[in-house]
């Protein structure tokens, strides 16, 4: 992993971007919703102008409309992500939240947005019911899974597995380029979890010891496994 | 000052990453005082001298059965509001960072999840982990009491010398309805084949390099052969070639066997990110440039559908021998 010369982000000039997991199924999941019982899909995310892109892919495999909270490409801390959402979420049945950002993992947007709006909140699921003005949560727990049932309106936070996502056809993805996307630009309050600088750890870059080629290394596999007590 | 750990009880113990968490917590240099919720929790109490607790704090209600994180963060702030510490440390679980995030959203705190260092002071200076563990963010936390969680297997627990077992309060928490709106209100048991993956000593996985879903017989094989579970890289469950409960990596599970194998997988950040964990890691790749080589203690370089049959044999030659 390479940084930037400020320390404050990725080196991304030649990378390219993706959805990350969780928040992919969370919009599968969420088109699958609307497919079986109607309704609409909105897909928000809070990013550079150029997340925009991120956006059509999701309207591509099914949502209706984009929201883009649109910052100067600075990263937010959660509470300022949690307060921009929250302006733009009051009028929807169920909110559908990645468990955790792939990239800051910070573990609470979600339930920072579903206390300012008075809303039930379960994370870390697998599987999602809507029926009857409720939704069955479904979270695997050692052994097994428990479950939580709340009332709609609610908010919940999904991870991936609860579904495979699908690939939009090509014809999707021209209807996608049609469908309307709004740009806000909200302002944040001061970070209160203050980002100084990201560091690359230490010890990446060990050299493995190579016990051979093909076939005949499998005596030397099986004396490392031996010595490890796992043989 | 103190500082309030939340401790989850593992069948009268002490869960694993709760005793990282208390770790974690020595670091600020306070006296440690213990929060302890639902069953187990009186049992699992004793124990916590060693870990440099002075007093446990047992919540006590009968409803307190059944999970439920909006009233184990109910006992969070009521036992801080009375003994006002200076940070709240929970363990790097995935209902250690749910409470304390709900703690963050009642008292309006900030709450820095994933923390590997802190370092005591006015804002508190911090390490936290980022992208699974593949990236260091240095940070300042602003407010009072600080909100940490540990981050998962970063940080070692360890144990202080002479210490008494810690005084064990009981207290009842003002619960309310609205803190038991969300709980569990059910629980599936599983129907489990063979050796947990996130529990197994020794995991044989495979990546795209295994080529298809009856690529992973061999593997298979070789778990058989030595009593381990059978993992995959994120490629592989995308590509539907094997279920996701199988998935080894960020988005999957974080194991720590004593033996990771890796066959086929090429080493993305994702993936290291659900293995690192592991005490050693073996790496099977037709390519000696593959950026799992970075990560593996031991690498063979071939053709797996040669090399793991192999391995199976031999160890069936020894075993018989």
């Amino acid at each position: 992993m390479v940084l930037t010369a400020d320390e404050q982000a990725l080196e991304t000039r030649h990378l390219g971007f993706t959805i990350s997991p969780h928040e992919e199924c969370g919009v599968e999941e969420a088109v699958r919703i609307v497919e079986q019982q109607g309704g609409e899909v909105t897909v928000l995310t809070l990013g550079p102008p150029e997340a925009e892109e991120q956006i059509r892919e999701t309207l591509a495999i099914g949502a209706d409309r984009g929201i883009l909270l649109a910052t100067d490409g600075e990263e937010w801390d959660p509470e300022a992500t949690a307060a921009a959402i929250v302006e733009q979420a009051r009028d929807y049945n169920l909110i559908i939240f990645g468990n955790e950002s792939a990239d800051s993992g910070n573990y609470q947007v979600g339930i920072r947005v579903a206390y300012a709006l008075g809303r039930p909140v379960a994370i870390g699921l697998k599987g999602l019911t809507v029926a009857d003005g409720r939704v069955r949560c479904e979270q695997e727990v050692s052994g097994g899974r428990d479950i939580y049932d709340l009332p709609l309106p609610a908010v919940v936070s999904v991870l991936e597995g609860i579904n495979l996502p699908r690939y939009p056809s090509v014809p999707a993805k021209l209807r996608a380029r049609q469908k309307p996307v709004e740009t806000i630009t909200p302002q944040p309050d001061e970070a209160r979890l203050e980002k100084v600088r990201l560091v690359v750890p230490a010890g990446q870059g060990k050299q493995a010891e190579i016990l051979g080629e093909g076939a005949g290394a499998a005596p030397a596999v099986v004396n490392v496994m031996r010595d490890l007590g796992v043989a | 000052m103190t500082v309030l750990v939340l401790v989850e009880p593992d069948g009268g113990a002490v869960d694993e990453l709760s005793l990282q968490a208390l770790a974690l917590a020595r670091e600020l240099g306070e006296p440690l005082e213990a929060l302890l919720v639902g069953p187990g929790g009186a049992e699992a109490a004793g124990g916590l001298g060693a870990h440099g607790v002075v007093r446990a704090h047992v919540a006590d209600d009968e409803r307190l059965g059944a999970y439920a994180p909006g009233a184990w963060a109910r006992c969070v702030t009521d036992l801080a509001a009375t003994l006002e510490p200076s940070a709240i440390v929970a363990p790097g679980s995935n209902r250690g960072n749910e409470v304390l995030a709900h703690v963050g959203a009642r008292l309006g705190l900030p709450f820095a999840a994933n923390c590997t260092h802190v370092q005591p002071g006015a804002p508190l200076e911090l390490t936290r982990v980022r992208w699974g563990g593949s990236l260091l963010e240095e940070a300042r936390l602003h407010g009072s009491p600080a909100l940490l969680s540990s981050a998962p297997h970063m940080v070692a627990a360890g144990t202080v010398n002479g210490a008494d077992a810690p005084q064990v309060d009981r207290f009842a928490p003002a619960l309310d309805d609205a803190d038991l709106a969300v709980r569990v209100s059910e629980h599936v048991e599983a129907v489990t084949s063979g050796i947990s993956l996130a529990e197994a000593k020794v995991v044989v996985s495979g990546g795209r390099g295994v080529g298809s879903a009856e690529g992973f017989a061999i593997l298979e094989e070789l778990a058989e052969q030595l009593n381990a579970a059978v993992g995959c890289s994120r490629v592989v469950t995308s590509a539907g070639w094997r279920p996701h409960t199988d998935q080894v990596g960020q988005t999957g599970t974080k194991v720590s066997p004593d033996l990771y194998i890796a066959c086929g997988i090429s080493g993305a950040t994702q993936h290291i990110a659900g293995c690192k964990g592991a005490k050693k890691i073996l790496a099977i790749n037709s390519d000696a440039e593959a950026p799992i080589l970075m990560s593996a203690d031991y690498a063979v370089i071939g053709d797996l559908t040669e090399i793991v049959p192999a391995i199976t044999a031999e160890l069936r030659k020894a075993q018989a021998s």
